[in-house]
């Protein structure tokens, strides 16, 4: 479903601050897979997740979605594959903008946007019943602006909208880092929710190890731009946290050295 | 004749000149407030559908279709903007910037290398005219009106849905598929348009059009954007936000009337308008400080922070 070939970027080159943040990466995720990401600081994580976006395009490689090489298509264009969470609460959806109207343009992803209603009949009684089992309360408030919203309830809208219209891949780009232990667990369990219902092929970047371990079917640990550890089956379900410490070490050749990935 | 009543005797024609204004702020509202890109094309394009109206009109080409002339070529001026930004790179102010300083000797050519075309009231059929302020307010209203429903319209559809995303969060609007280029595009055209049109009617109201006429308009539109959203604040309608700029420019040409009826003369109005305009915008950054001042004085008091990053409302909602 996602195949990254030997993708290579590095930003500023010729200067002092010349960052080689992917290094010849090659991953394939097949249909319905969902993949952990971990790795350090500038390991690549959300580098990665950048790249099949299309956020810049990369130095080399090629990536494909679903068969389809979108390696020169610009961000707007890969959209119609990819369907997108972010670290900040705010970037995922417009905070000027209502409930309603967030959703509905989720729900042209892809599409060409015409002069007709941005909302059509009966799509907001689509759009209750879909924000219903979040258990939010977001079903009665769906003329409020988003930017009332906590980062939380953003989150969970933001999933909502990646998923209203099936993407192909489903990239969560460490969705939960900059929430609360509560609302991030909240916004975990949606997220597993979510992919189990429409068996969306997942990319899910965590600073977490547990939640590394507990969620997805496969780990992957990138280190230095590029994959170290892939681990999946009946192996990735007996991991625990020392474990993976351990293989860290073992695959780099150095300790872990960040304390963010340690301490969670 | 005392004060008042000179300054009512007036009132027809400054209620006049802010519903002409008012569409050249429904433009700029497009841009500033919908897009956030601070365009400032705006006062070339002003003075560009001000030329293209005169000069259709002195030969001979009806008024209305010579409106129609000057909604395009504001139009065009926009879609310049759109490409020097978009295609080229350029940063949206300086795109403006640099559009507005290659306008003008392009309007100067369009009137034929003169810095005025006279297009009086006496000479041709015109739609506007100082001579009857009490008949251009009913037309000026008119377009007021017509504009304000087509924008109320354009901006429930999908593709106006899709320019608003782009103003609000061009990253989320990109995620979900949208061409950011091609809405920043649509709107500045649009917007320039209505400048555009509103140059053509105030040619025909003040019976010329003048290559000066557009100096300081986004300043003008500013004002009005900001005295509408002052006075409009508690209206949350998309419609009665634009009203609200239709109604700013109203006032501003009153407040005009009223200071110079007190002594001061035009030229010091581009002071006072700046004044208001950087007061109005100073207003919620201080009230912004203050609030953060409270807050700081109360989480030090419990040693708690009541307000995490995420959990703060967005700051440009």
């Amino acid at each position: 479903m996602l195949e990254l070939h030997q993708v290579c970027k590095t930003f500023n080159p010729g200067t002092v601050n010349e960052k080689t943040a992917l290094n010849h990466l090659s991953l394939t995720l097949e249909e319905g897979d969902f993949a952990t990401v971990i790795g350090g600081n500038g390991a690549g994580k959300s580098t990665m997740l950048n790249a099949i976006a299309g956020v810049w395009p990369v130095d080399e490689g090629s990536i494909r979605i679903g068969g389809v090489d979108v390696t020169d298509l610009t961000e707007y264009r890969r959209a119609l594959y990819l369907g997108r969470v972010f670290q900040d609460p705010m970037v995922g959806t417009a905070g000027d903008m209502t409930i309603e109207e967030n959703l509905a343009l989720a729900a042209r992803r892809g599409e060409k946007r015409t002069l007709r209603w941005g909302i059509r009949k009966g799509e907001r009684g689509q759009f209750k019943e879909l924000l219903k089992p979040l258990g939010l309360g977001l079903e009665d408030r769906l003329t409020a602006k988003v930017g009332l919203l906590s980062g939380g309830q953003r989150q969970a809208l933001t999933l909502l909208m990646a998923s209203l219209k099936k993407p192909r891949v489903l990239l969560l780009d460490e969705h939960t880092a900059a929430l609360d232990p509560k609302t991030a667990a909240k916004v975990l369990e949606i997220s597993d929710q979510i992919v189990e219902e429409h068996k969306l092929t997942t990319l899910m970047v965590t600073h977490n190890m547990k939640d590394a371990i507990a969620h997805g079917n496969r780990l992957i640990m990138l280190d230095a731009g590029r994959v170290i550890l892939d681990i999946s089956g009946e192996e990735k379900k007996k991991l625990t946290v020392p474990d993976l410490l351990a293989r860290f070490t073992k695959a780099s050749g150095e300790e872990m050295e960040n304390d963010r990935l340690l301490l969670a | 004749m005392n004060f008042f009543t000179a300054l009512l005797a007036q009132m027809p024609d400054a209620v006049a000149k802010g519903l002409i204004w008012g569409l050249m702020a429904l433009g700029v509202y497009i841009t500033y407030k919908i897009l956030d890109f601070p365009d400032l094309t705006v006062d070339g394009s002003l003075c560009t559908g001000g030329a293209v109206a005169a000069v259709m009109i002195v030969n001979g080409i009806p008024a209305p279709v010579a409106l129609v002339g000057a909604l395009i070529a504001g139009g065009i001026t926009g879609a310049v903007t759109g490409i020097l930004h978009t295609k080229m790179g350029i940063p949206g102010i300086l795109a403006g910037i640099l559009s507005q300083l290659a306008l003008y000797p392009i309007n100067l050519r369009i009137m034929g290398n003169r810095s005025n075309v006279s297009a009086s009231v006496d000479a041709s059929p015109v739609m506007a005219s100082i001579r009857y302020p009490e008949q251009t307010c009913l037309i000026a209203l008119l377009f007021c009106v017509g504009i304000v429903l087509i924008l109320c319209w354009f901006f429930g559809t999908e593709l106006g849905s899709a320019v608003r995303a782009t103003g609000s969060n061009p990253n989320m609007a990109r995620a979900q598929g949208i061409n950011t280029n091609r809405t920043k595009m649509v709107a500045l055209v649009l917007s320039n348009a209505l400048v555009g049109l509103s140059g053509g009617l105030f040619a025909q109201y003040q019976s010329a059009s003048d290559v000066h006429m557009g100096r300081g308009a986004i300043g003008i539109g500013l004002a009005a954007v900001i005295i509408g959203q002052v006075l409009f604040s508690r209206v949350r309608a998309f419609g009665g936000q634009l009203t609200g700029v239709v109604v700013g420019a109203i006032v501003y040409y009153i407040v005009i009337a009223l200071v110079i009826r007190m002594g001061l003369n035009t030229n010091d109005m581009k002071l006072i308008s700046a004044l208001v305009v950087a007061i109005f915008l100073a207003i919620p950054y201080w009230k912004n400080n203050l609030a953060q001042k409270n807050r700081r004085r109360n989480s030090s008091a419990d040693g708690t922070d009541k307000d995490p990053a995420w959990n703060r409302r967005s700051n440009h909602a």
